[in-house]
């Protein structure tokens, strides 16, 4: 067993005997018995160091390693290793929230450098320091709407991530929004009449590009149309997309968010992730949470300290627009390592390479007997939507059994529906892919 | 000083009363108590204000602070340079307002005069 | 001394890059997209080499401070040490997809399954979510969870939350935003929750109330079981937030208290590292009745089957995020949980509490103190006569900077004027609890002497204290270049 509480103790007994106390139960008489646990906590001896590792090894995790062509939200890509080497320095992930700038430049630079590859990234003025991941980002945008136009009527595409959709939900039922979803048309692409239609009130729509089944919005039309009604577009974007299609800010959104993973940080089951939220000028201060800002010390040296803190809860309190008291930090320094070492040019190729083997990827699996394609004059980046005489299901079992994992059936979040979430990345190179539609020519 | 040509609340607004046209502000207590003020959040002309409703909130760096109208009435303008410039109202609280009202009735029985106020926050 | 270090975009030199990648190796295909979705311009991202990028974030980290430079007793965010084997166990989950099919993330639910098992265990509830991905969210999901009870129970009038005036800011925050009003609780002058003043306040609007204990004044709330019939019986329910658990950890369990709702800091009690602000994650407890509303999925294990995740929760409040939750940081406290046992995580809250009222005992007499008890894990600490002699909490903190030590959490609680909350956390020598004490009594003497020198720190800093004002007044949140001449 071991505590890491280096005292021995000999050094604990001396430390209680000098602050005039017998033993650790003296410590603990302000618990009244009756809330004492009167027995040992139920749980397994402490672990060795070697029998943990043993432990964790134990675990089957092949799967992982498996070809990949999923993705519908999270996305396998190649991280570079500088970006594991900063993340190892211990002077980052030991820290905590730089409150005492004087010794936390670096952390402080850090995320003012991330805020302002953010901006660079979406075409946006201003970014913070992160929140949770994209679907807690897209309700903090749902958040700011009304913080900016006092109004809470949301417009929410229906090509909006599932389980951002499910969040939003949630947030929207406590905090008293009012959502309308906005349907996708025969294209896959939201519906603009009826954004139109619903526009009265509303105080902005949220808009996913490329979209859950993986089609590219155009945000202009959107834009302009809410902007004529004095309401805002909130974009929730893929970062590796914008190494080739449009920027947000460049397409008319006032607020741009997403899920920042794909920004060299690992899969992981779903987590820690990173949501971005940029913003234009005019919405700075609606941002949540933590921003950096510029300054100088009183010899003018270059100085960043936490910035703009009365909007936070800490000050706010109930007044608050959000409740959120931390980044993502870390993962906020990996989306930073990770834009610097690609660099535009990089990102325009990791782009590149996703939009060129997703539609390799498309035109092989057209090429197989039955396989349509359900949005084919549509484009699209690194996903699309098949669909197939086959059962999604038992389709993506025969595929596991020779070694595959297959593209997402959309049954999962929406019952009854018979397509296939298809997704290619670098990573999927055009052995696997050829390999891969030769195992499910078979499994069709 | 505390000026003479107006009135004062106790959660320290100054209102400088002509007609049914009402001046507020804060008074240099609030901005002293406030510390570095680094934000002023105005409210929009034309929007509509009950008595006791707050208008418009100051920040400062590490507080926070509701502005309230004791008076029912709505707004018709407002002072933009404390967007650019929200120290003027650390520098001369008395001479920059943050908005003018038009009231109905102004009932100043709840209002203190300055000997008043300044015998309520010494 | 004073220095700045360069910002990557004033290195970056056209043309370099740090990241290469594989060649095309499938047919490039021309128009793919239509031209009025593709950017026309280059991204403005900065062009780095290898090198020079690794150089310039080793610089960046040698301008930081973490737990692994030294004693960080930031009051409140319990910044004990972050053991290394659990830093390296996450990696192999690393590739799994959080949408792989069921049966190929059973390590996952079996791990989040397992731990949701030991947490109830620790803190005597009946069910755990690990969705919440920190403190404020999980405070957020439990609040939401009260709110989903009243309202099955058609008791739509219980709108209001009690939030002691000691709380955290997250609280009332995290109440509106759940739709709920807060009604504050005052503290005694002893620091305990004000019982009649309670009694006053609740009723039949009372949805719940909020309570930290020990209490952010580091103080354990003695009446802790009236308290809570005072709120059952005015049907109301009881949520603990988590963020002090790190001082009873095997010697009381809020479930026991009375607690029907609890959320943990994993980062703080659980020991899983701040990383500079987060990730960090929140896992929420339950009592029985409240199970039906939690976050969908819930993972549970069915007739000795494998862990699996139900989705199929009809009274569920739905998603408060994507996903499942921080997986890593999941990870890497279960692996802290295992490693010390039952056992070994009473003696850490012990010597957390130890090495609180060492550092209490050696320095109330030089400084005040904002209540004469034996504290928790954490003592509040105020100037004291060191005000007399223009010697504010900053100044304090920030000499202690000089002196190699993180400052306490300070200005917090609000209730305390001045305040300073040191934390030591269990995983702090003798040794560096006798020298922050040091480091605490030269400050005091040279208040007495050279109370300038004060004003004047930290002078062994890159920066100076900082405009704040500036920054806030006009503010500078990114990088522009300035424009070529």
């Amino acid at each position: 067993m071991r505590s890491y509480v280096p005292n021995t103790i000999e050094e604990q007994n001396e430390m209680l005997h000098a602050i005039g106390m017998e033993n650790m139960e003296e410590l603990f008489e302000a618990l009244p018995e009756n809330v004492r646990l009167k027995r040992p906590l139920k749980m397994p001896q402490g672990l060795s160091e070697l029998e943990l590792s043993a432990y964790f090894d134990s675990f089957d995790v092949s799967a992982g390693n498996l070809p990949l062509f999923r993705g519908a939200g999270a996305y396998r890509h190649h991280i570079p290793a500088v970006v594991g080497a900063v993340l190892s320095r211990s002077e980052f992930y030991t820290a905590y929230t730089p409150y005492q700038a004087e010794m936390s430049q670096g952390l402080l630079q850090s995320i003012f450098e991330y805020q302002t590859m953010i901006c660079e990234l979406t075409g946006m003025d201003a970014s913070n320091a992160s929140v949770y991941d994209g679907a807690t980002a897209c309700a903090e945008a749902m958040l700011m709407l009304r913080g900016a136009t006092r109004k809470s009527k949301v417009l929410v595409s229906a090509g909006l991530h599932p389980e951002y959709r499910a969040t939003l939900n949630t947030y929207a039922r406590f905090a008293g929004f009012e959502l309308v979803e906005l349907p996708l048309n025969e294209l896959g692409l939201t519906e603009l009449s009826s954004l139109e239609q619903n526009i009265n009130d509303a105080a902005g729509a949220i808009i996913q590009s490329p979209n859950f089944f993986g089609c590219v919005e155009d945000l202009a039309p959107a834009a302009n149309l809410l902007h004529e009604n004095k309401a805002l577009l909130v974009a929730v974007v893929n970062p590796i997309s914008l190494g080739i299609l449009k920027r947000p800010g460049d397409a008319g959104a006032d607020i741009a968010v997403g899920e920042g993973q794909p920004l060299g940080m690992p899969l992981s089951a779903g987590g820690p992730y990173l949501g971005f939220m940029a913003a234009k000028q005019k919405y700075m201060r609606n941002l949540p949470g933590r921003i950096v800002g510029q300054t100088v010390d009183a010899e003018g040296t270059r100085a960043f300290v936490l910035t703009l803190q009365a909007r936070e809860q800490h000050i706010r309190r109930e007044k608050a627009a959000s409740n959120i008291c931390s980044n993502q930090s870390l993962c906020a320094l990996s989306a930073g390592v990770y834009l610097a070492a690609m660099g535009p040019q990089g990102l325009k190729e990791v782009a590149t390479l996703c939009l060129q083997k997703a539609h390799y990827l498309r035109d092989g699996l057209l090429s197989l007997k039955g396989m349509s394609e359900r949005y084919p004059n549509t484009p699209f980046f690194n996903e699309f939507v098949m669909e197939s005489q086959s059962d999604t299901i038992l389709l993506n079992v025969r595929l596991r059994e020779k070694g595959f994992v297959g593209g997402l059936p959309l049954h999962r979040y929406f019952p009854g529906n018979g397509g296939i979430l298809y997704c290619a990345t670098e990573m999927n190179s055009r052995n696997e892919i050829d390999a891969f539609l030769n195992a499910l020519e078979v499994s069709l | 000083m505390t000026p003479t040509d107006r009135k004062y609340t106790k959660e320290h607004e100054w209102l400088l009363i002509s007609g049914n046209e009402v001046k507020m502000g804060i008074t240099d207590h609030a901005q002293s108590e406030l510390g570095d003020i680094v934000f002023v959040e105005l409210p929009a002309v034309g929007d509509s204000f009950a008595a006791g409703d707050s208008f418009a909130v100051v920040e400062s760096i590490k507080a926070v602070s509701n502005i309230y109208t004791p008076l029912a009435g709505a707004v018709v303008s407002v002072n933009d340079a404390l967007e650019d410039k929200p120290e003027l109202l650390n520098e001369a609280p008395y001479e920059n307002f943050i908005a003018v009202f038009e009231v109905g009735q102004v009932d100043e029985s709840e209002l203190l005069d300055a000997a008043a106020y300044e015998a309520f926050i010494s | 001394m004073r220095s700045s270090a360069p910002l990557l975009f004033e290195l970056s030199k056209t043309g370099r890059r740090a990241a290469d990648l594989p060649p095309m190796d499938v047919p490039e295909l021309d128009g793919l997209l239509p031209e009025e979705l593709v950017a026309k311009e280059p991204l403005p991202l900065p062009e780095m080499s290898e090198v020079e990028l690794i150089r310039h974030y080793t610089r960046l980290s040698r301008r930081n401070f973490g737990v692994d430079n030294g004693s960080y007793p930031l009051g409140s965010c319990t910044m004990k040490y972050n053991p290394k084997i659990n830093e390296q166990l996450p990696a192999c989950f690393n590739k799994l997809h959080p949408l792989l099919d069921e049966l190929d993330l059973l390590p996952v639910w079996e791990l989040m399954h397992a731990l949701g098992e030991l947490l109830c265990e620790l803190c005597g509830m009946d069910q755990f979510t690990h969705q919440p991905a920190a403190g404020a969210h999980g405070e957020l999901t439990g609040l939401m969870l009260i709110k989903a009870y009243h309202d099955t129970r058609l008791d739509h009038e219980r709108n209001e939350i009690l939030v002691p005036d000691a709380a955290h800011g997250t609280n009332p925050a995290s109440a509106a935003l759940a739709g709920f009003k807060t009604i504050e609780v005052p503290s005694t002058a002893d620091g305990d929750v004000d019982i009649e003043a309670l009694k006053a306040l609740v009723g039949p609007r009372t949805a719940g109330l909020m309570l930290t204990n020990p209490s952010t004044l580091g103080l354990f709330e003695r009446n802790i079981l009236e308290i809570s019939n005072i709120v059952h019986d005015a049907g109301g329910l009881l949520y603990y937030d988590g963020a002090n658990m790190n001082a009873i950890m095997g010697i009381a369990r809020p479930g026991d208290m009375g607690f029907d709702v609890v959320h943990l800091n994993l980062h703080k009690t659980l020991s899983t590292p701040h990383g500079g602000g987060g990730p960090g994650a929140g896992s929420v407890g339950v009592k029985k009745e409240l199970i039906p509303y939690l976050p969908a999925p819930v993972i549970l294990k069915r007739h000795g089957g494998p862990a699996l995740p139900d989705y199929n929760r009809p009274l569920s409040i739905g998603r408060v995020k994507a996903f499942y939750g921080n997986f890593s940081v999941l990870v890497k406290a279960y692996a802290y949980v295992l490693s010390l046992g039952g056992a070994g995580l009473k003696q850490a809250s012990e010597n957390a509490v130890l090495n609180a009222n060492y550092v209490q005992h050696h320095l109330k007499g030089e400084f005040g103190l904002a209540n004469d008890r034996v504290c928790m894990h954490e003592c509040v600490l105020t100037p004291g006569p060191l005000l007399e002699r223009g010697i504010h909490t900053t100044d304090i903190a920030k000499a202690l900077i000089d002196r190699g030590f993180h400052p306490p959490t300070i200005y917090f609680p609000l209730i305390v004027p001045e305040a300073m909350m040191f934390e030591p956390t269990e995983t702090e020598t003798r040794e560096n609890l006798d020298e922050l004490i040091a480091a605490m009594l030269d400050i005091a003497e040279v208040s007495k002497t050279d109370p300038e020198a004060l004003h004047r720190a930290p002078e062994t800093t890159p920066i100076g204290r900082p405009d704040e004002t500036r920054a806030a007044r006009n503010p500078v949140v990114r990088f522009v270049a300035e424009p070529k001449e």
